[in-house]
């Protein structure tokens, strides 16, 4: 996508930020991000279910061998990390992990891949929706680019709507967590009366609680979002300089492999690591 | 980059899925995976305790052979004893036999000598007394010298 005329560079990274989208403000809906992350999670949800109804107890194929590797993973690291008892814990370090990991995986698919197979099919199925941006004699290519489906992006994960929205679950479970296993008497003692125990310094202790309360979920979202947007980035900014983004794009893929595997895990490390501090008991 | 309705999808989606991973997924490789480790355990647990098995019955088998092996030695030496004091006895009883038998003999043959004899004697007296007789009869008065005769039969 180097070689066009009509558009520039500055046009071509805007419109592989821009996310797929309908409706207005607050009201729109990210359909490439939203519809990505569902059908990964029901890959993932599949997968992991039909392995799990036919398990055996003998030996196991190569697929569930690999399915209880993860299986093994999560559960040694929520085992290690989390000590209250809880049905949910596992099972949602499970879900984050391996929804994160395929997620993040999408940024492998080359930048233009997606945006060019969906801007062909947009214009077969809804030619008049074309942008109309381009000159009559541009390349196949530029005009499917010009379709409105093509600003479709790969990475659930380069959405921040997708980072907040798991950082939210996992805050309303600190929340649920807290008051469970603290009451919320407890809870709120330890937002007010905390470090200092002093009715003087309540103000002062609520905002360093609740600083520090907000800077768990915001800071889960913010990592994963950030390293996964910077990624993308670099990636377009490689698939901008034409012949010579081949030797360059392969090492950056490897190295994103590292970060995928990385974040996701970072992820479900923290988010155990939080929900664990919330179940604690102090007294 | 902003905050839209997408959130609220992306968070329902998010509570389906771990919902979903709690009621079919996590359970039954749970369960599968704590089968098998027991499985597993108890193989283990078992192998162990067929090496211990093998051991004991090895130490006992080890035990009974010297038991055995011992019990023979003493049977074989029991039994050559015993063939010993047979023989020993079978060879005194055997001799003491001999001179039983060549005892007995020897009395036989002498009372037998001794009849002879004394049989002998009686005819020699009685041929002699006929001898004497015819003599007598031709020559003398019988009567006369019956005295010569006696005194001669008494000196054979």
């Amino acid at each position: 996508m180097a070689t066009n005329g009509t558009l520039t560079s500055t046009d071509y990274i805007k419109h592989h930020l821009d996310p797929l989208q309908i409706g207005e403000g607050f009201w729109a809906i990210n359909l490439d991000s939203l519809g990505i992350s569902i059908l990964l999670g029901i890959f993932f949800i599949w997968i992991f279910s039909s392995v799990a109804k036919k398990a055996t107890t003998g030996v196991p194929g190569k697929l569930q061998t690999f399915i209880e590797m993860v299986f093994g993973f999560v559960d040694t690291t929520v085992k290690d990390s989390f000590h209250a008892k809880s049905k949910l814990i596992a099972p949602l370090a499970l879900t984050i992990f391996v929804w994160v990991v395929l997620m993040n995986t999408m940024k492998l698919i080359p930048v233009d891949f997606l945006p060019v197979i969906a801007g062909t099919l947009g214009m077969w199925f809804a030619a008049d929706k074309a942008g109309g941006f381009v000159a009559e004699n541009s390349t196949f290519v530029e005009r499917a680019m010009d379709h409105p489906w093509s600003y479709i992006k790969a990475a659930p994960t380069t959405d921040l709507n997708t980072t907040v929205a798991l950082a939210l679950g996992v805050f309303i479970l600190i929340i649920y967590y807290s008051v469970k296993h603290k009451g919320l008497g407890g809870f709120i003692k330890e937002l007010t009366l905390s470090p200092f125990n002093h009715w003087l310094l309540i103000p002062f202790n609520l905002v360093l609680e609740l600083v520090g309360l907000i800077a768990k979920p915001l800071s889960l979202s913010l990592r994963l979002f950030g390293n996964m947007y910077a990624g993308e980035l670099i990636f377009i900014l490689i698939a901008m300089i034409g012949l010579w983004q081949l030797p360059l794009h392969f090492p950056w893929a490897v190295f994103h492999i590292l970060i995928i595997l990385l974040q996701a895990f970072i992820f479900m490390m923290l988010s155990i690591v939080y929900l664990s501090m919330a179940s604690e008991k102090h007294e | 980059m902003d905050i839209n309705l997408t959130l609220i999808g992306q968070s329902i989606a998010f509570v389906v899925f771990v919902i979903f991973c709690m009621k079919i997924v996590w359970p039954p490789l749970n369960r599968v995976i704590e089968e098998r480790q027991k499985v597993i355990a108890d193989g283990l647990a078992a192998s162990e305790r067929a090496g211990k098995d093998l051991e004991n019955a090895r130490a006992t088998a080890e035990e009974e052979l010297n038991a055995a092996k011992k019990q023979a030695a003493e049977l074989i030496d029991q039994a050559k004893k015993r063939a010993a004091k047979l023989i020993d006895e079978e060879t005194s009883r055997g001799h003491a036999e001999r001179e039983k038998i060549i005892a007995s003999g020897y009395s036989e043959v002498e009372a037998e000598r001794v009849r002879v004899r004394e049989d002998l004697r009686q005819q020699v007296a009685s041929l002699a007394m006929a001898g004497a007789e015819k003599i007598i009869e031709r020559e003398l008065d019988a009567q006369k010298h019956s005295d010569i005769v006696e005194k001669l039969v008494a000196e054979l």
